[in-house]
């Protein structure tokens, strides 16, 4: 067998999956906690405040990066979606539903710290901008996803609704991304946040770091969830009861 | 095996389909019942002040009739699921794409085609200027299909749950929004003589896309349905 | 290892539901012109492995090797209410029978006597006992001209009059070279054939003495 084909097997089994997973698992969250904290730190000390906005600004290093992450997740469940259902991988099927819910958190986290920052700017805790319309639209996009989960008994049939959920919701997406957009200048929405007259360098470097640590943040959530799916999923299994026992001795 | 000729079989069973929706014609007349009493509410529920309603119009009309359109889909696979056809049409070797293609053209002129020549009541009744009925019915007629055809992938996806009909609502709404923007758009521009013909060429281009790939989306709902 | 003249060869099947073997692997081969009877106490995945060899689910493990697309007739009648006997027959035989049986309407008065349905014709499919249920969902095994047919507890609910004709239909099957896998119970069976017996083990029964 060559070794590419030998590479999916193993990465396949549960068992060896639970493993290497849990030797990642603290790295991640260690790049994380340390690129968040430079970044953090750049942002809330180093960088300017806004001309217009004064210190508020700096919610945008939390719903920028949330938001990009919301949407880049929902992609990602596309992508695994749609080897789970071309090829049957379970680990993958496991990753999307795995997913599900970290998208979800990021898109609400994108809404309220939209919704507050937009407060001192309007007035009021929330304007139909296009930005916030979307996330709303893409939350119940998740909403939708985690819900036909749930309704399915079978795990794995239900892992494969979820996956053709999300491929369906994904390739819509940008469409309704543009949509919204549209309908935005058509009703005179107030908009904000980045897109102003170029973003001032001081402010990008912790943009940019922020992105990359929410991306070691979803990758330790998410290798996580799926450990404890798979613990879940194969409790009946030798692996497992071997693992269980391990732990009490 | 000799497989019977496509035509035939996609004949076969839109003449059932027809048939089928003939001998339960009065439950035809249930979503469109419904179409009519929420569009009322509306007059109701925000006061009958002709500019007010003139102007949520296009919205409410169209918001009716996505809701109609929602509650006929649920019904759409779930008889020939549940007594077998359905796994029968699977195993009998014609593409399932265009089985299902077969379901939602049925569908639709049984579903669909009805809130288009009912609109023009709905438009009387929230007071639509004279201009923008002409470009109500267009955006309908190319719109009820695009909700048929995304509607039956939430349909086949939920057909195997007991009580799909609540969550098919959910799954389908937000994919209805780029629709629901551009229909309500395109009548609300011809009502101010605004240029419109913008919004129904997307419209028209999102229904040949919609044609293309939902069919086959919907048939790998089915198989995963029937799994 | 596929051995082309055999019909249908199985080889280490399984099919998993809830990460758990519903039924336990097996491995038969089937020539043309055989019954292969299949039995097991219930629960213990007939049907599953019947849909399985029938392609409406992948297996987890094991192969399949088929030479043509088999005709499942299963537990659902594929009726539809509101359609009488004669529209249901029609509509499948235009649907997915022989190019021959389209629009022929004598052939479906044929199919409909040799079912023995001819007083219920005209009646609509709601109106018909289990018994009459299942006769109308053998009809396709008249109109459809696979060679390899899955049927699925076919004698449940026939009258003595329905299992002589059952009977008679599978070895006409038999005697022009098709093959048949039946699922069973244990109480009825078909008599008078050599059979070829499958006995599934339901993959559940390993855990009955495990520790919780």
């Amino acid at each position: 067998m060559n070794p590419i084909v030998l590479f999916f097997h193993k990465t396949g089994s549960p068992p060896w999956f639970y493993r290497f997973s849990g030797y990642l698992i603290p790295w991640l969250w260690a790049i994380f906690l340390v690129i968040t904290a430079i970044a953090l730190y750049l942002g809330f000390f180093h960088a300017p405040v806004d001309y217009q906005q004064g210190a508020t600004v700096r919610i945008m290093y939390l719903h920028v990066p949330a938001a990009w992450m919301s949407m880049m997740i929902y992609g990602l469940m596309a992508i695994m979606g749609f080897i789970a259902l071309v090829w049957r991988i379970r680990i993958m099927e496991v990753l999307v539903i795995a997913s599900a819910p970290v998208g979800a958190a990021f898109t609400m986290m994108a809404l309220m710290t939209g919704s507050l920052w937009g407060r001192p700017m309007w007035g009021t805790y929330w304007v139909w901008d296009a930005r916030l319309t979307s996330e709303l639209v893409l939350l119940f996009l998740y909403f939708g996803v985690i819900a036909l989960y749930n309704s399915f008994d079978e795990p794995r049939k239900a892992a494969r609704a979820a996956s053709l959920m999300s491929i369906v919701g994904a390739i819509n997406l940008p469409i309704i991304y543009f949509s919204v957009e549209w309908w935005n200048t058509l009703h005179q929405g107030s908009s904000f946040g980045g897109d102003g007259p170029g973003i001032h360098p001081d402010m990008l470097l912790p943009l940019l770091l922020m992105a990359i640590s929410t991306k070691f943040f979803y990758g330790a959530n998410l290798l996580s969830r799926a450990r404890l799916i798979l613990l879940k999923q194969d409790h009946r299994k030798r692996w497992v009861q071997d693992l269980l026992s391990q732990e009490k001795h | 095996m000799s497989k019977q000729a496509t035509g035939t079989a996609f004949g076969a069973l839109l003449r059932r389909d027809f048939l089928l929706a003939y001998r339960r014609r009065a439950e035809l007349l249930q979503p469109l019942v419904f179409l009519m009493v929420v569009t009322t509410l509306f007059p109701l529920g925000v006061g009958p002040s002709p500019q007010l309603l003139a102007n949520i119009a296009p919205g409410v009309i169209w918001i009716a009739a996505l809701l109609a359109s929602v509650l006929s889909l649920d019904s759409l696979f779930r008889s020939d699921f549940e007594d077998g056809t359905l796994e029968q049409m699977v195993l009998s070797g014609q593409s399932l794409a265009l089985i299902a293609l077969a379901r939602i053209v049925a569908h639709w002129l049984v579903a669909g085609l009805p809130i288009v020549l009912l609109s023009p009541l709905l438009a009387m009744w929230m007071n639509l200027p004279d201009e923008g009925l002409p470009i109500l019915i267009e955006s309908l007629v190319i719109g009820t299909p695009i909700l048929s055809l995304i509607g039956a992938i939430g349909g086949a996806l939920t057909v195997s749950l007991k009580r799909g009909g609540q969550l098919l609502s959910l799954l389908v709404f937000p994919l209805y929004v780029p629709l629901l923007i551009l229909a309500t758009s395109a009548v609300g521009a011809a009502v101010v003589d605004l240029p419109y013909t913008g919004q129904l060429g997307l419209m028209v281009s999102g229904l040949i896309v919609a044609l293309t790939l939902a069919p086959f989306a919907t048939a790998a709902a089915l198989k995963l349905s029937l799994s | 290892m596929p051995n082309n003249s055999y019909m249908l060869s199985v080889s280490e099947l399984s099919f998993e539901r809830y990460f758990d073997r519903v039924f336990e692997p097996v491995s038969f081969e089937l020539a043309a012109g055989s019954l292969l009877l299949v039995t097991g106490s219930n629960g213990c995945g007939k049907t599953t492995m019947l849909r399985v060899l029938a392609g409406l689910l992948e297996p987890s493990e094991g192969k399949i090797h088929c030479q043509e697309q088999p005709l499942y007739a299963g537990h659902n009648p594929a009726i539809k209410d509101d359609l009488s006997v004669e529209e249901n027959i029609m509509f499948w035989m235009n649907f997915m029978g022989t190019r021959e049986s389209v629009r022929d309407k004598e052939l479906c008065k044929r199919v409909i006597r040799e079912i023995g349905l001819t007083p219920v014709t005209l009646q609509e499919g709601r109106t018909l006992s289990a018994g009459q249920r299942k006769r109308c969902s053998l009809a396709r095994l008249l109109f459809c001209d696979e060679a390899l047919w899955l049927l699925d507890e076919p004698y449940s609910n026939l009258d003595r009059e329905g299992i002589v004709m059952l009977d008679g239909i599978v070895r006409n099957h038999l005697e022009s070279g098709g093959a048949c896998i039946m699922t069973t119970h244990g109480s009825l069976r078909p008599e008078g054939f050599e059979l070829q017996e499958c006995h599934l083990v339901s993959g559940r029964e390993r855990y009955a003495g495990a520790a919780a």
